[in-house]
Order: structure tokens, then C-alpha cells, then sequence
């Protein structure tokens, strides 16, 4: 897929290491210590979660922490993903619902 | 400008007002506030409550369930007008409890005020087990719950979208930004706002809410009422796991569960703290464990308008006669009322509601 987002700085000038996370199951690359929701958004993932009421497709919006629309569940805990940064072997999964409350 | 009413105060209660008046065919001025106006109507609870109301004055009561009695054709007309769909839930309400005492102390004064109403007071206790029938989520502190098949919710902000859309096609007029300065009667009443404007009418009514405190007076009214902070949280959106409302937390229509709320004697004051917040969720999570996992996404502070009885005010001024002053607590719940009987009251109808008990002569 064709990223709508892209980093300004090429991977390789980048100060972090590229660590493994997997998101809805994908292996994905991504700089560790970055902003998250701007790493998934940098590596194509353009679809956070699904809307627990309507099933409407939700991403990243405000990117500071207010609209709550990038939350995704993060190693078991759905948290906004504009407030995490990456960290290695991160276990991420669009939130669902009641069964992962 | 000139009309039949000026009402004074554009929140739920004047606009509920004021529709009521011109579906009847009177021509009406609303007069609203600012942005920086204390505005209940928008950060309220949004319940169409009757269990626990009017424990002591059963009129109270009878007045709660006579309006949410008429709440569906109120929501329904609302909508038709104005597209919007109210999110009006009526299938019962819970008041949670977490001792056995607690629980029978309530019984027992339901029951005497069901005698009162002529047994018209439909609830039904429900032990630990139907409880957690009803409500799969609740936690293992609660011992039971009144179920009371009167109460319901709302969207209390597409309410008030809705009264304030649908005032305006009727063709009433709505002036907002402004403040009263001056209220005068001679043959009309004359209202000077202080940016100059000046507005006539017939009649008036004072629907400011914590406005009447100041302006009352001035009007020829006690108006004794305080401010009462309540703070509230909402969560992230999810799905159904909260059927019925409690004081405690209801999710509305849109998923968010919304939690309620502080009752706090702090004056002007609509702050939110950092200890009214953590109460209320440790609060939240006891009753509805799962809720322990759930994001909040806001928090928010307003202020109730409380007289001393908590009952609401509905009084002619003697000393400028057509001159009404409407304030109450719950202004949703009786927003139906409000539309659809008090413009008798208003007008001098024959079929006007009995609101003698409501009026300022128990404030002697």
C-alpha cells in the first residue's frame, strides 16, 4: 500500500533503531522511540480500529491526544496511539469490542 | 421589537417555553446569554428521571411522570420538525445499592410515597441475580437495584439543538449575547440589555437559570436558588454493555458511557478536580467493574440550579403582574411540561396545571 503519510528524515539518518512490531497480526519495521500513531501512519496502516457502534473506519485525527479516534489496543490495553512511541516487539491489534475489555 | 412573551434565558427551560407559546400562536422573544453564562443545559446528566423525585411533595412527583409521561410525543414532534432523533430511551431506570439497609430505607419510602400517588409509582426491586440478568456488567458490590419503569434518557444536547432549531422555524426570535439590565413595566414590559437593545412584550418569564439569582429581585421575586457543581466523565465510545441508566453511569446513544456526578456546594465555581474526578470513577468501576479498562475521554463541571427544597419555582410576580418566573433542577425531565402544559399556566387557562405547591409562598 501506498503511504499517505511519509517521514521527513530517510530511515537511515534516522537516531532509532528499526525494531519488529506486529499490528492485526503484520509483521511491521518501524523506528523505535517514534510517535506511534505517525509510525503506522508512515508505514501505510490507515485503518486504526473500527467504530464499536456504527463499524466506521477510524484513524489518527488530532494527533495530540484529544479525539481519541487512533486508539488501538496495545500488549492487551487500548490506549491512544498519538501518546505512545514504538517500542520493540510491540503487540498491536485494532481494539474489539467488549471481548478485550 | 415587540411581542406577546420575552422570555428571558435561552437554555432548555426558556426554549422549551417558548416552544410551547408558539405552537399556540404567540409571538416570542428569547433573550439568551453568552458564551461565558453558566449553561446547565449543556453539561447536564440528560435522565427523564422520576424515581426519588418529590419523596416529600407528591405534586413533585406527579409533575415528573406527567412530563415524561408526554416526553415520546415530545421527542417525536422535535423530530419530525427538526431531523434530529433525541436518543429518548424510556424502558426503566436503576438506582443501585450496595447494603441491604440502604436498600429497604428506599423501599420503605417508595412505598409511602406510592400510597400518595394512588399507586401510580410502578417500580420492582431486583436482587443480585436479576440484576445481573438485566445488566450482565454490574459488579459484585451491588446487592440489588429499584427498577423504576418510569424513568428513561435523552441526548440532552440534541435537545437542546433541536427546541433551539425549532424555535426559530416557528418563528420565534432569538437574541443571543445578551445581558439584562433593566426590566420595567408599564403598559408593556420594557427590557434594556446592556448593549442597548431594547425589547417589549406582554408578558415575560424568567428562565435564567443561576440568572434569576440577580435578576429575580429586580422582577419583584425571591428567588432563592444556589449553585451546585456536579462534575461528570465520559468514555471512549463502546459497545452496549450498560442497558438501563442509574445515577451512577448510563451510556447514551452515541456509546460513551457517561458518569455522574459530584454534588458540591462550591459557589460560582464549575471546575473540574482532580478528587471529584477519581471519586467518581473509583465510584464507576465499583459498580461496573469492566469500566476499569474503558478510556475517559472528558470531564466537565456544571452548576445546578437548586431552590431550598429542591423543588421547582413556578410564580407570578405581584409586584409587575405577567411577569412568570420558571426555574427548576431538572430541566429535561420537565422539558415536555414545560412545552406542552405550562403555556396554560402562562396564558391563565382554565385547563392550566395545579401549580400552587410550586409557588415562593413556601419560602416565607
Amino acid at each position: 500500500m501506498k503511504p499517505a503519510f511519509r517521514n521527513l528524515t530517510a530511515p537511515a539518518s534516522s537516531p532509532g533503531q528499526m525494531v519488529a512490531v506486529t499490528f492485526d497480526g503484520q509483521e511491521l519495521t518501524l523506528v523505535e522511540g517514534e510517535n506511534l500513531a505517525a509510525a503506522l501512519l508512515a508505514a501505510g496502516v490507515d485503518t486504526f480500529r473500527e467504530t464499536p457502534v456504527s463499524g466506521a473506519p477510524r484513524a489518527p485525527f488530532c494527533m495530540m491526544g484529544a479525539c481519541f479516534d487512533c486508539l488501538v489496543e496495545i500488549d492487551g490495553t487500548v490506549r491512544q496511539a498519538c501518546l505512545a512511541t514504538v517500542t520493540d516487539g510491540m503487540n498491536i491489534r485494532k481494539p474489539n469490542g467488549t471481548s478485550d475489555v | 421589537m415587540e411581542s406577546d412573551y420575552a422570555i428571558i434565558g435561552g437554555g432548555v427551560v426558556g426554549l422549551s417555553i417558548a416552544w410551547g407559546l408558539l405552537k399556540r400562536g404567540r409571538s416570542v422573544t428569547v433573550l439568551d446569554g453568552d458564551d461565558g453564562s453558566f449553561r446547565a443545559s449543556r453539561g447536564n446528566f440528560g435522565l427523564v428521571w422520576v424515581q426519588s423525585k418529590g419523596m416529600n411533595q407528591p405534586r413533585y412527583a406527579r409533575w415528573s411522570q406527567e412530563s415524561a409521561a408526554a416526553w415520546a410525543d415530545h421527542a417525536a414532534e422535535l423530530g419530525d420538525a427538526t431531523g434530529h432523533d433525541m436518543g429518548l430511551r424510556q424502558d426503566g431506570g436503576l438506582t443501585l445499592f450496595f447494603s441491604e439497609d440502604e436498600m429497604e430505607k428506599t423501599v420503605s419510602d417508595y412505598e409511602t410515597l406510592k400510597a400518595k400517588l394512588d399507586g401510580n409509582y410502578p417500580y420492582e426491586i431486583l436482587g443480585g441475580n436479576a440484576l445481573r440478568r438485566e445488566e450482565p456488567h454490574i459488579g459484585p458490590s451491588v446487592i440489588g437495584a429499584i427498577l423504576h419503569h418510569q424513568d428513561g434518557h435523552t441526548n440532552p444536547l440534541r435537545l437542546l439543538q433541536s427546541l433551539a432549531q425549532d424555535v426559530r422555524r416557528l418563528g420565534g426570535t432569538v437574541l443571543t449575547g445578551k445581558q439584562i439590565t433593566g426590566v420595567e413595566k408599564t403598559d408593556l414590559f420594557r427590557l434594556t440589555c446592556a448593549d442597548g437593545t431594547e425589547i417589549r412584550a406582554a408578558k415575560t418569564v424568567l428562565s435564567a437559570g443561576l440568572g434569576a439569582i440577580d435578576l429575580g429581585p429586580k422582577m419583584g421575586f425571591k428567588a432563592p436558588i444556589r449553585p451546585q457543581r456536579g462534575q461528570v466523565l465520559i468514555t471512549e465510545k463502546m459497545p452496549k454493555i450498560i442497558n438501563r441508566p442509574s445515577l451512577i453511569a448510563r451510556q447514551v446513544d452515541e456509546g460513551g458511557i457517561q458518569i455522574g456526578a459530584t454534588n458540591e456546594e462550591v459557589d460560582f465555581n464549575d471546575d473540574v478536580t482532580q478528587d471529584g474526578i477519581a471519586h467518581l470513577a473509583a465510584d464507576a468501576v465499583n459498580a461496573y467493574p469492566i469500566l476499569g479498562k474503558v478510556n475517559l475521554i472528558r470531564s466537565w463541571g456544571a452548576l445546578r440550579i437548586l431552590s431550598p427544597d429542591g423543588l421547582p419555582i413556578y410564580q407570578e410576580s405581584a409586584a409587575m403582574p405577567g411577569a412568570f418566573l420558571v426555574t427548576c433542577h431538572s430541566g429535561v425531565t420537565l422539558s415536555a411540561a414545560h412545552a406542552r402544559f405550562l403555556p396554560d399556566w402562562l396564558e391563565g387557562n382554565a385547563n392550566a396545571p395545579d401549580l400552587e405547591v410550586f409557588s415562593e409562598a413556601r419560602f416565607s
